[in-house]
């Protein structure tokens, strides 16, 4: 089976340790992943903004790098969604049969990380280790675009000396939306706010989703907040091992300040 | 009523005033809290659910496919059984028709059951310069009519405001509506119910004309329908000599036996009730029980713009049941009004423009952009309105109506920018360089660190700000992933 | 062109590319069930209405053990049971009725599954403002007159005949969304289901 890495855009450039951890978790697994240097974005945050016309050879690029892959996975339900769902849209769009071809071909192999753990490899043990008290946020399109259901939670439940805090209001939206977040900020940190509050209320050490981009908004309030909770792509949970702890940076004491944990708190 | 939606701002403009409402942002959380429970309660009892929104959506799509010859069934049956038919274009059209059914019966009064295709083309006010009153008869749109107030929920229109708020309307408005509230009124919702109750009575009782809307049509038998609580719909379908139903041409179901779908989906999904209390079905005129002059205006108003649209047709499906505004996570925190419309929520940030068009105005455009994507809508929707989807086609229309504009909107530039950098895997690493060094420069004076060690960004220029105001953000890492690719051979 | 034409025009040029082929609707839900007369019972309850069962020979006493001592009560010309004290219905006007405390009808069809009456406004249900007016509605629903769910009873009903769908008594969630029975409609609705 010839297996790629689909990082994606934010991965590549914001969060490379999440990229590095489904390399590692991966090979650990047995499957030799491959990393197609042609790609570049799934074309997500011009079709999401009504750029469908910019979106076109984005989605070219996409069909081009992956092409002739068996499975592509990818750290986002995001992500994946887009690839599974709007692919064909910009693709019609284009009035181009050759792109509408290859969309038809390579869409469908677009796994989620977990879908392909759970589905392809067939496993939810993947010998993880990782000692922390976390809680797990279900991101939006992994659970309504893809339905990845309890995928992630049946994964995370076999990893060894974790324990898991149920999230309060969980499957509500975190607000970040992509440029939702810029355009409708207000909104969006009013969101993202009740969720980093929600977040706080369990007590865990770490947020866990299958989104960084999503991770990005929460975790940037819940630092915002000085709430001292970190968030965590899935991936690099599961990638933990007794032997190789995370490549955690060390953690800075934060002050917290009960005073400045509240709503809108400002630098 | 001298309160309008005409000329609201933007969503993001008009959506940052009702934020700041701490007291509207707690009376919806509570009332979408509560509905959302009751809605899944009921729900769950179904088990043929998704069987059932598959045939709605099933039955609508055929309906709207083939709507001339169901309207024109429609018209038939209804002329049949007794009522007279009018067609209306637009707004204006329909309010004229039913000012002159008022007019022609000397009234200077007509009561309403509350009606989502009134309120869209703003009869009441239109009726008002006619000098003819209309009474407002569901507690919630009498809330709003006395309190002066714009709507701001389907199946609840006062839903922003609380028991306190409304005993305060009652006290100081009812006196010159009629009725007075009693002087110790409390803000029990049980007093509160029965001081509607009194101050309505007289004014069904003593009613000419009574105006509606109508939740289906039925094309084969001419039969409409009212599903409603309170029995204010009852009073106004009964008690009146003259009754006239502002009806949209989607809202045709083709025959009677059809209704056993919506009936099983509407009550559940609207007000999480395996039953509404009452719901009223009637066909033209029945003598001796009734109004015995029906008349039933067909309402297009931008029904047939959003027809053709292939994306944004199902949402002519609605059944204003509500079910999305009450799972949406953007609604339950603005609130109704900031949608600037009697259609607020998923629903109406699709169906506002698909009804006016886009490139028109920039409230409307504005619409489709006031969600995140997340889904819940769809996942509610008794119909299977696919709301994200046809909100991401919105948002390419709004986009393609400016692509002709002299001066590009910087979003379309950096889009475009974007899309470049994005043409190719060497062209991204290249940029991904730029940024991280851009990154370590703006991040370079700040000591603050992310929990797990990730040094912050400083406070971003231009659109960035609107992130960074309120979030941080770590610098971008000294390699991508993609250099560590390079470098390592994904063995590092 | 009349609006009339011009909507109809503009229903066929918003259609004119679009795939009119029909999609296909599954009628599974409308298998047919038993009907339940006790989950009919526990569901009209939990409306907070008022339910009693009875024999069908017990329905005037029933009936008479319903009203308030001294209630003024209307009844619908063709009520199979005798309401001792009552005034028939001959065109009372609203305001009439309004004077009025209670009323007693039957019924065409009840839903077990959604506790639901609906009235279809024949001889024995009376006119609709008859069952509106009044704060009392006595019904009587026969046990025979029960179906299983909402697509049984369409299929009994007779769409040229107006019909009333009751589900307990008038309420409204208008204030919080918190229900409370009892607004225009009748406040009271007293179920007795003969036999």
């Amino acid at each position: 089976m010839r297996v790629a890495l689909m990082v994606t855009c934010v991965n590549d450039a914001m969060f490379p340790d999440t990229g590095k951890a489904v390399v590692r978790l991966l090979r650990r697994l047995g499957v030799d992943v491959d990393f197609p240097t042609g790609q570049t974005c799934c074309g997500q945050p011009m079709v999401n903004t009504g750029y469908l016309d910019e979106a076109v050879p984005v989605v070219r690029t996409f069909v081009h790098a992956f092409a002739g892959y068996d499975a592509v996975v990818t750290p986002s339900g995001s992500c994946a969604g887009s690839a599974r769902h709007q692919h064909s849209i910009v693709a019609r769009r284009s009035g181009d049969a050759g792109l509408e071809k290859a969309v038809a071909e390579v869409s469908p192999n677009v796994y989620e990380l977990s879908e392909f753990l759970v589905d392809v490899l067939g496993v939810a043990d993947v010998g993880a280790y990782f000692p922390h008290t976390i809680t797990y946020h279900p991101t939006c399109h992994s659970l309504r675009m893809l339905g990845v259901g309890d995928r992630p939670m049946r994964l995370l439940r076999q990893v060894r000396g974790m324990r898991i805090k149920e999230l309060p209001a969980a499957e509500q939206c975190c607000g970040f939306g992509g440029t939702f977040a810029l355009k409708n900020s207000d909104t969006s940190v009013a969101m993202g706010n009740d969720k980093a509050r929600h977040v706080g209320e369990t007590g865990a050490e770490i947020l866990v989703a299958g989104d960084n981009s999503c991770l990005m908004h929460i975790g940037g309030m819940l630092s915002r907040q000085r709430s001292g909770v970190r968030v965590m792509h899935l991936a690099e949970v599961l990638a933990s091992t007794e032997d190789a702890d995370p490549p955690m940076h060390p953690v800075e004491a934060h002050p917290v300040d009960a005073s400045r944990s509240d709503i809108g708190g400002r630098v | 009523m001298s309160a309008t939606f005409v000329g609201m701002p933007a969503f993001p403009v008009a959506a940052r005033t009702a934020l700041a409402d701490t007291q509207l942002r707690a009376n919806l959380a509570h009332a979408t809290g509560t509905i959302r429970a009751k809605r899944a309660k009921v729900v769950a009892e179904v088990d043929n659910w998704e069987e059932l929104r598959l045939a709605a959506a099933g039955i609508k799509d055929n309906t709207l496919l083939h709507l001339e010859e169901h309207l024109v069934r429609l018209e038939e049956s209804l002329t049949r059984q007794g009522a007279v038919v009018h067609w209306a274009r637009d707004a204006a059209e329909a309010c004229t028709i039913v000012a002159d059914v008022a007019k022609s019966h000397g009234v200077d009064e007509v009561v309403k059951v509350k009606s989502m295709a009134t309120g869209e083309i703003e009869l009441n006010e239109a009726l008002a310069k006619e000098g003819i009153a209309a009474w407002e008869t569901d507690l919630a749109e009498l809330i709003v009519q006395l309190g002066d107030d714009l709507p701001s929920h389907i199946l609840v229109p006062a839903i922003h405001r609380n028991r306190a708020e409304i005993r305060e309307i009652f006290l100081s408005h009812m006196a010159a509506a009629g009725r007075p509230a009693p002087d110790d009124l409390t803000d029990e919702p049980a007093r509160l119910a029965d001081a509607a109750r009194l101050h309505l009575r007289e004014k069904f009782l003593r009613a000419k004309v009574g105006v509606s809307g109508a939740n289906f049509a039925v094309a084969d038998s001419g039969t409409l329908v009212v599903v409603e609580s309170e029995g204010n719909g009852r009073m106004c379908l009964t008690l009146p000599e003259v009754l006239v139903t502002v009806v949209g041409i989607e809202k045709i179901v083709p025959t009677w036996a059809d209704l056993d779908v919506f009936l099983q989906l509407l009550p559940r999904s609207s007000t999480g009730e395996r039953m509404n209390p009452y719901t009223s079905t009637w066909s033209g005129v029945t003598p001796g029980d009734g109004p015995q002059e029906v008349h039933v205006v067909l309402l297009d108003n931008g029904r047939t713009r959003a027809l053709a649209d292939d994306v944004g047709r199902q949402a002519l499906r609605c059944i204003r049941c509500s079910a999305c505004l009450n799972v949406c996570p953007v609604y339950e925190r603005t609130g109704g009004h900031a949608y600037g419309s009697v259609y607020p929520g998923p629903i109406g940030a699709i169906l506002n423009p698909l009804l006016k068009g886009v490139g028109v105005d920039a409230q409307t455009d504005s619409l489709p952009y006031a969600s995140s994507l997340c889904g819940a809508c769809f996942e509610a929707c008794p119909v299977r309105i696919d709301i994200p989807s046809v909100l991401v086609d919105l948002r390419a229309q709004v986009v393609d109506s400016h692509r002709g504009d002299r001066f590009p909107k910087a979003e379309a530039l950096a889009m475009k920018a974007t899309a470049l950098a994005f043409g190719s895997g060497g062209r991204l690493g290249a940029a991904e360089k730029a940024s991280g060094l851009v990154g370590r420069l703006l991040g370079g004076g700040g000591r603050r660190r992310l929990p797990g060690g990730r040094k912050l960004l400083g406070r971003l220029p231009g659109p960035g700000a609107a992130w960074t105001d309120a979030r941080d953000l770590p610098t971008p890492p000294a390699e991508s992933f993609r250099a560590w690719w390079k470098r390592t051979g994904g063995r590092g | 062109m009349s609006a009339r034409d011009d909507i109809l025009a503009g229903v066929r040029r918003a259609l004119r590319e679009a795939d009119t082929s029909p999609v296909h609707v599954s009628r599974g839900y409308r298998d047919t069930r038993p009907a339940d007369v006790h989950l009919f019972v526990e569901r009209v309850e939990d409306y907070r209405a008022v339910v009693v069962r009875c024999a069908l020979d017990e329905v005037e006493a029933r009936i008479s053990d319903a009203l308030p001592r001294d209630a003024r009560a209307v009844v619908p010309d063709g009520l199979p049971w005798r309401v001792p004290g009552s005034v028939a219905d001959d065109g009372l006007s609203a305001l009439d009725l309004d004077d009025v405390d209670a009323v007693v009808t039957g019924a065409t069809v009840g839903i077990a599954e959604t506790g639901t009456i609906v009235l279809s406004h024949g001889p024995g249900e009376g006119r609709r403002a008859l069952t509106l007016v009044p704060d009392l509605h006595v019904c009587v629903v026969r046990a025979d007159q029960v179906v299983a769910d909402v697509p049984d009873a369409f299929a009994v009903l007779d769409p040229d005949r107006p019909t009333t769908w009751v589900s307990g008594p008038s309420a409204t969630s208008d204030i919080e969304l918190d229900r409370v029975e009892g607004v225009h409609g009748p406040r009271r609705l007293h179920v007795i289901v003969a036999g």
